[in-house]
């Protein structure tokens, strides 16, 4: 059995037999400066109190959390939401953005390069770049460029250079590739802001460092409010940074129950899908090694999903050994099923939530109708449903016609 | 190391006749198995004295745009490894001798299982395997899969290389070592720019393999700037690529402009 990570060797970077830095060598010493630099930084009260106090006073931090009134039918059960959706830039990425563009500037880098797949991540970049004086490029694929033009709009807005890639699929993966490509020839000026909790270490533990913030919080507010902890934490997940956000600060309390959900677009029994947990295989892809979308061969299959944030056919390592342990179950949740809950939580609780946070309300909400004990549940919303207005109102007006 | 190491031989004759090595790359399957095989010939008729060949994959992200779509053509045409393996054999049987090198990407090793790859390999004739995403520190499962089947483990030496990664470098690869030129993907619009010397003399003071430069190598000039540089050779892959992507139409001409480039590259190493 292959393992890149013996117990003897405990290399960094790793989280059980998942991880590694598989990168070309021409990487490696800048994610080597940037692991020191993260690793140094952590420890500076300085840089700390700086990205606390961005994060509370440009940011918005702390977000609420907010108990459902409506949307639950089941008496037994409460659902909570994070609001993320209410986060400076409309979603969680805002968070660890702002850290990695601190970074950036501790590193004397004067550009970021960044690649984005709903446009979240390219919105968050873009307006951190904006604050801080950094130069932004934003990699996006074409086909989320069409169906995300909104975002778009709003990076050039704030300065941003956005280049569509047409490779391959035209999703996060190529965007993701091309993002590499320009790094690796200017790795000395730019800073690769990477967008999620995956790729080659530092990027999972930094990313997780910069994010997990939102379990905190959900673990202080739902002590407040209910006196104890809940039953049930979810997030939906794509890379995986919301989710491993909210999980991080609940892992070791072994009550609560972590649950990730997976896109499976039209189907888990489809190959329309981008549910890597729940249906990839061990690989390696992007840096890192973990579960992976490929055929018989090893070559990379397109992932599917309707929120293009979740359309990614890797996931971030640490999600990988959570589920390897059982610490953390992943299930599907497909589009349909998603475009419900997108329209059940705007009618009966006036909140539109992002498609890829429709994901995890949409468990949610099935796993509620379940519940015979009374059971607390903690929706991570990790972003808002603007972007997706236009997209939704298309898919819906298919729907109707036929 | 492997016994009867055909690099070595051809290292050792080269340099007997004060000759550096001229190292054309192209894609295994690039635009179908069977131009592949005549494409491949054509580089070895034209005087090559090693050849590095890719196996295709969908996600290259050392590479620029020409190898890249030389990776999307060859999948297309329902390249995979078994298909590579298979021409590989061929190419094999045409010469003897010719040290063959793989170039490819980590995840087509790991799905097909490490030593099985790496056995596969030694059995249809490869020399050397270099994993493009495959940094030293990582290295050590490939490593030993390498040597157990008699492969040589290629690395590569990048201008941002501290010594320790160098002397890292001298010590864990075989067969030659892969001098990057300068930083990015491969591709000819950005041009070898690196003054190798200071990098080769280190790697020679921490006995490397022989050192081909590579990425930019695209005219006979720099074949020879790379030699002057004191490189034993050198590769080049999306200049020779982009005369398959120039020709797709006309295959004959195609394989007598690759023959034709081929030759000409060698004669800058005389």
């Amino acid at each position: 059995m292959t393992s890149f990570n013996n117990n003897t060797d405990n290399k960094p970077g790793y989280f059980g037999q998942f991880g590694g830095m598989f990168v070309p060598e021409l990487l490696v010493p800048a994610l080597k400066q940037l692991e020191q630099e993260f690793n140094d930084a952590q420890k500076d009260p300085e840089f700390q109190a700086e990205f606390t106090a961005l994060l509370s006073e440009y940011a918005g931090r702390p977000t609420p959390l907010t108990l459902t009134r409506n949307m639950v039918k089941n008496p037994k059960v409460k659902l909570y939401l994070k609001r993320e959706d209410l986060l400076h830039g409309g979603a969680h990425k805002t968070n660890q953005v702002l850290g990695q563009a601190l970074l950036t500037k501790r590193m004397g880098k004067t550009e970021v390069i960044a690649e984005t797949g709903a446009g979240q991540h390219g919105v968050a970049t873009a307006l951190a770049c904006a604050l801080l004086g950094l130069k932004c490029k934003v990699y996006m694929g074409a086909k989320d460029i069409e169906r995300q033009q909104p975002n778009v709009f709003r990076m050039k807005l704030m300065g941003a250079e956005v280049i569509p890639v047409t490779a391959g699929s035209g999703t996060l993966k190529d965007a993701v590739n091309e993002a590499l490509r320009d790094w690796s020839a200017n790795y000395d000026k730019a800073h690769y802001l990477l967008g999620t909790a995956a790729g080659p270490h530092p990027f999972p533990t930094m990313v997780r460092e910069f994010q997990k913030m939102i379990g905190e919080e959900a673990k202080v507010q739902i002590l407040e409010t209910e006196g104890r902890l809940p039953d049930v934490v979810i997030a939906c997940v794509g890379g995986g940074s919301n989710a491993i956000g909210m999980f991080n600060d609940f892992i070791e309390d072994e009550s609560v129950k972590l649950i990730g959900v997976e896109p499976a677009g039209k189907g888990l029994d489809s190959k329309e899908h981008g549910a890597t947990l729940c249906k990839g295989t061990k690989g390696l892809l992007h840096g890192a090694y973990t579960y992976i979308m490929q055929d018989d061969f090893g070559q990379i299959e397109e992932s599917y999903s309707v929120s293009a944030g979740l359309d990614y056919p890797a996931v971030g390592p640490q999600h990988a050994h959570l589920h390897e342990t059982g610490r953390a179950q992943y299930v599907g949740i497909e589009d349909d099923e998603a475009l419900d809950a997108f329209q059940t939580l705007a009618k009966n609780e006036g909140i539109i939530p992002a498609l890829e946070s429709s994901h995890a309300l949409a468990y949610a909400l099935k796993y509620a109708e379940q519940q015979t004990q009374e059971t607390i549940l903690v929706v991570n919303l990790s972003g808002r449903g603007d972007k997706d207005l236009a997209h939704v109102q298309t898919v819906l007006a298919e729907k109707g016609a036929k | 190391m492997s016994t009867n190491n055909r690099y070595q031989t051809k290292f050792e004759a080269l340099l007997a006749n004060k000759q550096g090595a001229f190292v054309p790359f192209v894609t295994i399957g690039d635009p179908n198995a069977e131009l592949s095989f005549e494409i491949i010939k054509s580089l070895i008729d034209g005087g090559a004295d090693a050849l590095e060949l890719g196996i295709p994959f969908s996600d290259p992200v050392a590479d620029g745009p020409v190898i890249q779509k030389a990776n999307i053509r060859a999948l297309k045409a329902n390249s995979n490894t078994d298909v590579c393996f298979e021409i590989l054999k061929k190419v094999r049987e045409y010469n003897k001798d010719i040290p063959i090198g793989l170039l490819l990407y980590s995840n087509l090793i790991f799905a097909r299982g490490l030593d099985k790859f790496y056995l596969d390999a030694k059995q249809a004739g490869v020399d050397s395997v270099l994993v493009a995403d495959i940094p030293l520190h990582e290295s050590k499962l490939f490593r030993a899969s390498a040597k157990m089947a008699g492969i040589d483990p290629i690395f590569i030496a990048t201008p941002n290389a501290n010594n320790d990664t160098l002397k890292t470098c001298a010590s864990y690869g075989r067969g030659y070592t892969y001098l990057l030129s300068r930083a990015g993907v491969t591709g000819t619009d950005t041009q070898a720019v690196m003054p190798a010397t200071s990098i080769i003399s280190k790697l020679n003071e921490y006995h490397a393999a022989p050192s081909l430069l590579g990425f930019g190598i695209s005219t006979p000039e720099h074949v020879k700037s790379a030699l002057d540089s004191g490189a034993a050779g050198a590769i080049s892959g999306s200049a020779v690529v982009k005369i398959i992507e120039d020709n797709l139409a006309e295959p004959i001409t195609m394989l007598s402009e690759l023959k034709d480039f081929t030759q000409k590259m060698k004669a800058a190493t005389l």
